[in-house]
């Protein structure tokens, strides 16, 4: 019988989030992929799950796991997995997935791996590749520990495919304890963003230190409207207050993986390297000719960024109305 | 108020990170340490609390002698004292026996709050924070980018992937901070000086009543297979702007047809 593999289901605006269909569409290629989702959900989301491979849903609709944060779903899911024994569970490298991850992993006393990228079964043992980070070295690494192997997906690692499957569903009591119900969701605040998305954007053109100030990402903007795209920024510009968390691509932002990536004003620091640097093209353009950025640029201009990109947006109109 | 923070002391960002190939560790023994900036933000936070709230913070760390330099620069922002777990036995623990060794520590002392960096800036795994927050068995409060004590409550602004969320819990918990939540002070001379007379107290595996096969490499759960510089992604063609620059790019926007 194939390995079963289970994917911890994650809805965000009532919607699954990219990476759970990514693990799902894996996790049906590598064994039987089954689903645990818990929490208000639309109608049509166990039919969703099924489309990308889920041949087994559990389920709980139960509101707790929407009001209370980590604990309720740590319990229900260390009780399914103490009674079902899958030979691996996926969770996206979320804020809720790694909350439930370092519960389970205490808990269960197994361990887990961290921003896996690729992983692969072997007789029962899993080998997971963790794709080079803060220390640009890349690793593979096993979890000894019996049992459940817990594995934490970096966004992006697979892509999606629908692979529709005859779908069961089995419905699962939430735990009612109230020394679960201690950390309490009281409200979720959406901060409106401008423009185009980062998420599933074609064209991103990003601005750092660089830039100066937060005046300046006007000019990225401009170069972002012309090209179609969007614009997003380092943890540097961020922390610096030019532009809100939303638009942060790196280690601690988004990842992303776009078709073009503008690198403005970036000097490539691994922790936002390891947030674009699977971008197909990448095209940057920094003062400093020893900056690490043009190491993994397809294009690179050493030169002045207040001078190269409206130059550039110039250039792009004057083409394009040609 | 008793406030703990968790915070990791790594080799500075200015070291080029070399991997012992027999060990498959970071080579971390001789190189110069810093206080990882996220457990600085962690120290900042804990100082900003109990300067409101009243009470101490005891900073707990894990590592080499060579960590001490780190330890130091907490003292001096205005940490009261500090627990330093020095053990050779300790090496090559994964997150759970890193986890396990910074609860025991916790407890060893009454403790309100800990607060720990959502990750650490050298290894990301970000987990270790909900891991010790299950041993200690108070809840986690997690992401955090903003921390409101009041009484027995806290509430916090936690990042979310449209904005924040903001989420309610009692004390004793832990909470883990997001990068730039503050900006971490600077230790003043006085602060320096006044670091130097502070206590460090050091414990080993056995002193936490850990036996060596639960933590270090011994114990550890997850093993690194093989470790090594991933393929290098083939650099491109890098021009210096001579007053064309915008135009060559167009140039090579037109070539890979995307004008």
């Amino acid at each position: 019988m194939a390995d079963a593999i289970w994917v911890y289901a994650e809805l965000n605006d009532e919607r699954f989030t990219p990476t759970t269909l990514e693990m799902l569409t894996k996790a049906a290629e590598v064994g039987k992929a089954e689903a645990v989702l818990l929490g208000p959900a639309p109608g049509n989301a166990e039919q969703t799950l099924a489309n990308y491979g889920a041949s087994k849903i559990y389920r709980s609709a139960d509101q707790v796991y929407r009001d209370y944060l980590t604990l309720p779903a740590a319990e229900t899911v260390a009780g399914l997995i103490q009674q079902h024994n899958p030979a691996v569970m996926l969770f996206a490298s979320s804020y809720t997935g790694r909350d439930i991850v370092a519960n389970l992993s205490a808990r269960l006393d197994c361990g887990a791996i961290s921003d896996v990228g690729d992983f692969v079964l072997k007789d029962g043992s899993v080998e997971a590749t963790i794709p080079a980070l803060g220390a640009s070295y890349q690793n593979t690494s096993t979890l000894v520990s019996q049992g459940t192997k817990l594995l934490l997906v970096r966004p992006k690692s697979f892509e999606p495919k629908v692979n529709e499957q005859p779908v069961s569903v089995e419905e699962i009591q939430a735990p009612s304890d109230i020394a679960l119900q201690k950390v309490h969701m009281k409200e979720r605040v959406v901060v409106k963003r401008e423009g185009p998305q980062l998420d599933g954007a074609k064209t991103i053109i990003s601005g750092g230190r660089g830039l100066k100030g937060e005046e300046n990402f006007a000019m990225l903007k401009e170069l972002a409207d012309v090209l179609g795209g969007a614009v997003g920024a380092t943890r540097a510009a961020v922390d610096a207050g030019w532009v809100p968390y939303a638009m942060q691509i790196g280690q601690t932002g988004k990842t992303v993986k776009p078709d073009l990536y503008f690198a403005c004003g970036i000097s490539g620091a691994v922790q936002h390297l390891s947030g674009m640097k699977t971008s197909k093209f990448i095209v940057s353009i920094n003062k400093d000719a020893e900056a690490p950025i043009f190491q993994y640029s397809d294009f690179g201009v050493v030169g002045d960024v207040f001078k190269v990109v409206p130059q550039l947006v110039e250039e792009i109109k004057k083409r394009k109305g040609a | 108020m008793n406030v703990i923070v968790c915070g990791k002391v790594i080799p500075a960002s200015s070291v080029t990170i070399e991997i012992d190939p027999n060990t498959k560790r970071m080579v971390r023994k001789g190189v110069t340490h810093e206080l990882d900036p996220a457990a600085a933000s962690a120290v900042e936070e804990g100082l900003r609390l109990t300067e409101k709230h009243g009470g101490t913070v005891v900073l707990i760390t894990m590592g080499i002698s060579d960590v001490t330099i780190g330890i130091r620069n907490a003292l001096a922002m205005g940490a009261t004292s500090a627990v330093h777990i020095l053990d050779d036995a300790v090496a090559g623990s994964d997150t759970l026996g890193t986890a396990k060794l910074l609860a025991a520590a916790i407890k060893k002392q009454p403790f309100d709050l800990v607060i720990c960096a959502t990750e650490s800036s050298d290894s990301y795994s970000g987990i270790v924070p909900g891991q010790i927050a299950h041993l200690l068995g108070v809840p986690p409060v997690t992401f955090a980018k903003e921390i409101t004590i009041d009484g027995n409550n806290i509430t916090i602004k936690r990042q979310s992937e449209s904005g924040y969320d903001i989420v309610e819990s009692t004390l004793p918990a832990l909470v883990a901070v997001s990068s730039g939540i503050n900006e971490p002070r600077y230790p003043q001379l006085k602060g320096i000086m006044a670091a130097k007379k502070k206590e460090i107290k050091v414990y080993t595996a056995a002193d936490l009543g850990l036996a060596t096969d639960q933590v270090g490499e011994k114990g550890a759960r997850e093993k690194v297979l093989t470790i090594g510089r991933p393929p290098k992604r083939q650099a491109g063609k890098v021009i210096t702007d001579e007053g064309e620059g915008g135009k060559q790019i167009a140039d090579f926007l037109a070539e890979i047809k995307v004008i």
